[in-house]
């Protein structure tokens, strides 16, 4: 059996490198190969099988399982203690009129709004200062890239003390201009931003990937810009966007599913306060599952965030086509 | 011209060495902060350089009778490195299936595999939670408030993961594999033996990421462990401050400097594999 395999396997190989040649009889023996295949693919089974159980196994108990019973839940009051009791759709008619629901959507989305274009402007920027061919570049590189190794429990320590209203480095330099610096993450106002300032600090692993893609750019099209009169911001605007949009537009996805797991930084910082400023849906999805123990409420919260999440992801598909480019693709 | 990019390059320098300053000032003043006496860190107007400097927060911090940092920084490492162990052996062999094995329904289940990846963690939460709560009332095996669903759930491969090594997998010629078999090497010798071996670079981003995200970890610590002897350096932290309730500053800059020193240590040591890793996977570890 071992024997038949590798003879099938080499002329496929080959077939595939001058396929092209379609008067050639291998084109018969691919054919006559197509019944083999199928039974080697029947053969193959067991074998595959056995590569394959860890991820059968942990796709039963901790995926699929996990689902069904989320969803099941999520029509069930549950509180853990008791068994679970069907509730039909009341969990979900509940969320509709639920004030803290809506608050800790709209500072979702708040925060969404202010950290997702300020992140992706400033790390597309360092990423194209970076790209230049300078002195230094290694460093520079690196002293971005180093705040994003940061262990969120201990960069949230530091930018509370950072804030910190009296003694913190951020009014104690705006203080140094004679700016007196409001109260940060005390102040209901200024809270969000705070977190929003303190997630681009993180966004070197952006600027990395954004630097991935700048590398991919061909350089001819700056060349054949350059030849047509293009200036520097040209170049920016018609090539050199254009052309990692897919990387745009791949980073945007990652950073909206990003904000509804945002979690460890407010309720280390400012536990959702002041006045729920910062009351984060991840947070109030884990107060009902594990501090009220509405653990039915919360499946269907975190059926509400896929739902929500979903539609923002499909609304940045439907207008990707306008401004994503891929290349090979008009 | 050439005093106009003699200009540019002075100013991207400058610009450059501005935000460099910007993104480096929250550590100069985490790592400053932590040798200050407490009189220090509140002083008006600021001081940078501590006098005297307090090696001793360091040492308040590692022998501290109500928070036990060594133990957090053990119980973390063995998270850690159970994670990482299930994970490479895991989802090498199913990644090694996905890529090198044909069988019935192999496109089929890869796309399952895929799909899975987009569920949000919230929606498995509160079920994992209850599983695994089950298990543990039903078997002699415990599981909440001990370490277990942090990692076990590692060896059943990751679909991330497996999809990284599937593609470094499809990348190594068949040939090394085809040569083997007619050697009379078995399906798991060649896994083991030939592709294990070729894809150590790809194995070591995986690796690399796993150990990231279990020492970062927070929400996964802070729903199963419970008793303060099982916590992870991040739940010390947390603990830390809610103890501390924003008064010891130094204390708890210290505690911070010693739980992203490890981190940054472990990338300067695989800078090249780290960086590699994530422009082509575009994860966050």
């Amino acid at each position: 059996m071992s024997r038949i395999a590798p003879n099938r396997h080499s002329e496929r190989s080959e077939e595939s490198r001058d396929g092209s040649r379609l008067e050639s009889p291998r084109c018969f023996a691919s054919l006559r190969m197509t019944r083999g295949r199928r039974s080697t693919e029947v053969r193959n089974l067991p074998k595959a099988l056995a590569f394959l159980s860890p991820w059968i196994l942990g796709f039963c108990f901790f995926t699929i399982a996990p689902i069904v019973l989320s969803l099941y839940w999520s029509f069930c009051r549950y509180s853990l203690l008791k068994p679970a009791r069907f509730y039909g759709l009341a969990n979900y008619r509940q969320i509709v009129i639920d004030q803290d629901f809506w608050t800790s959507l709209g500072t979702t989305l708040y925060y969404a709004a202010m950290a997702l274009p300020a992140g992706m402007i400033v790390s597309l920027g360092l990423a194209l200062l970076l790209n230049q061919k300078i002195k230094g570049q290694g460093i520079y590189r690196t002293l971005i890239y180093l705040p994003s190794l940061v262990p969120i429990a201990a960069s949230s320590l530091l930018w509370l003390w950072i804030f910190n209203a009296r003694y913190g480095l951020l009014n104690e330099l705006l203080s140094l201009i004679g700016i007196a610096g409001p109260g940060w993450l005390t102040n209901a106002h200024w809270a969000m931003p705070s977190l929003a300032l303190m997630s681009i600090w993180g966004t070197g692993n952006t600027v990395v990937i954004y630097l991935a893609g700048l590398q991919d750019v061909p350089t001819e099209l700056y060349e054949s810009a350059e030849i047509d009169g293009a200036n520097s911001w040209h170049r920016l605007w018609h090539v050199t966007i254009p052309m990692i949009s897919p990387v745009i537009f791949f980073n945007l996805i990652m950073a909206i599913i990003g904000t509804f797991n945002v979690f460890a930084m407010p309720y280390m910082m400012t536990a959702g306060g002041p006045a729920h400023a910062t009351y984060f849906y991840a947070m109030y999805l884990f107060e009902n599952a594990f501090v009220f123990l509405k653990m039915g409420y919360a499946c269907a919260l975190a059926w509400i965030q896929l739902i929500i999440v979903l539609a923002l992801t499909l609304f940045a598909f439907a207008t990707a086509r306008r401004w994503v480019h891929y290349q090979g693709r008009a | 011209m050439i005093r106009r990019t003699l200009f540019q390059r002075f100013s991207s320098h400058a610009i450059l060495w501005i935000l460099a300053l910007i993104f480096t000032a929250p550590f100069v003043w985490l790592v400053s902060t932590s040798l200050k006496s407490i009189s220090q860190a509140l002083a008006d107007p600021p001081v940078l350089i501590p006098h005297p400097v307090m090696f001793k927060n360091y040492s308040k911090v590692i022998h501290n009778d109500r928070l036990d940092f060594p133990l957090y920084a053990r119980n973390t490492l063995i998270i850690a490195t159970l994670a990482v162990l299930g994970t490479v052996i895991s989802s090498s062999l199913v990644a090694y299936a996905f890529a090198r094995i044909r069988f019935k329904g192999r496109t089929t289940l890869f796309i399952i595999m895929l799909a899975t990846m987009m569920i949000p963690f919230p929606v498995v939460m509160v079920p994992l939670y209850s599983i695994f709560r089950f298990v543990g009332d039903h078997t002699p095996l415990q599981m909440l408030g001990t370490s277990r669903p942090l990692w076990l759930p590692a060896w059943f491969g990751s679909a991330f993961n497996i999809f990284l090594l599937r593609q470094f997998f499809l990348t190594i010629p068949e040939d090394l594999s085809e040569a083997a078999r007619i050697d009379g090497c078995s399906e798991f010798g060649i896994y083991w033996r030939i592709m294990l071996p070729l894809a150590r670079p790809a194995l070591a981003v995986v690796a690399l990421f796993t150990f990231m995200g279990a020492w970062n970890d927070f929400l996964g610590p802070l729903v199963y462990l419970q008793r303060p002897e099982q916590w992870t350096l991040s739940l010390g932290l947390q603990g830390f401050q809610s103890q501390l309730g924003g008064a010891e500053w130094p204390l708890m800059m210290a505690a911070s400097v010693l739980v992203i020193v490890p981190i940054i240590v472990l990338f300067f040591l695989t800078q090249r594999t780290f960086i590699q890793g994530i422009a082509t996977t575009g994860i966050k570890a």
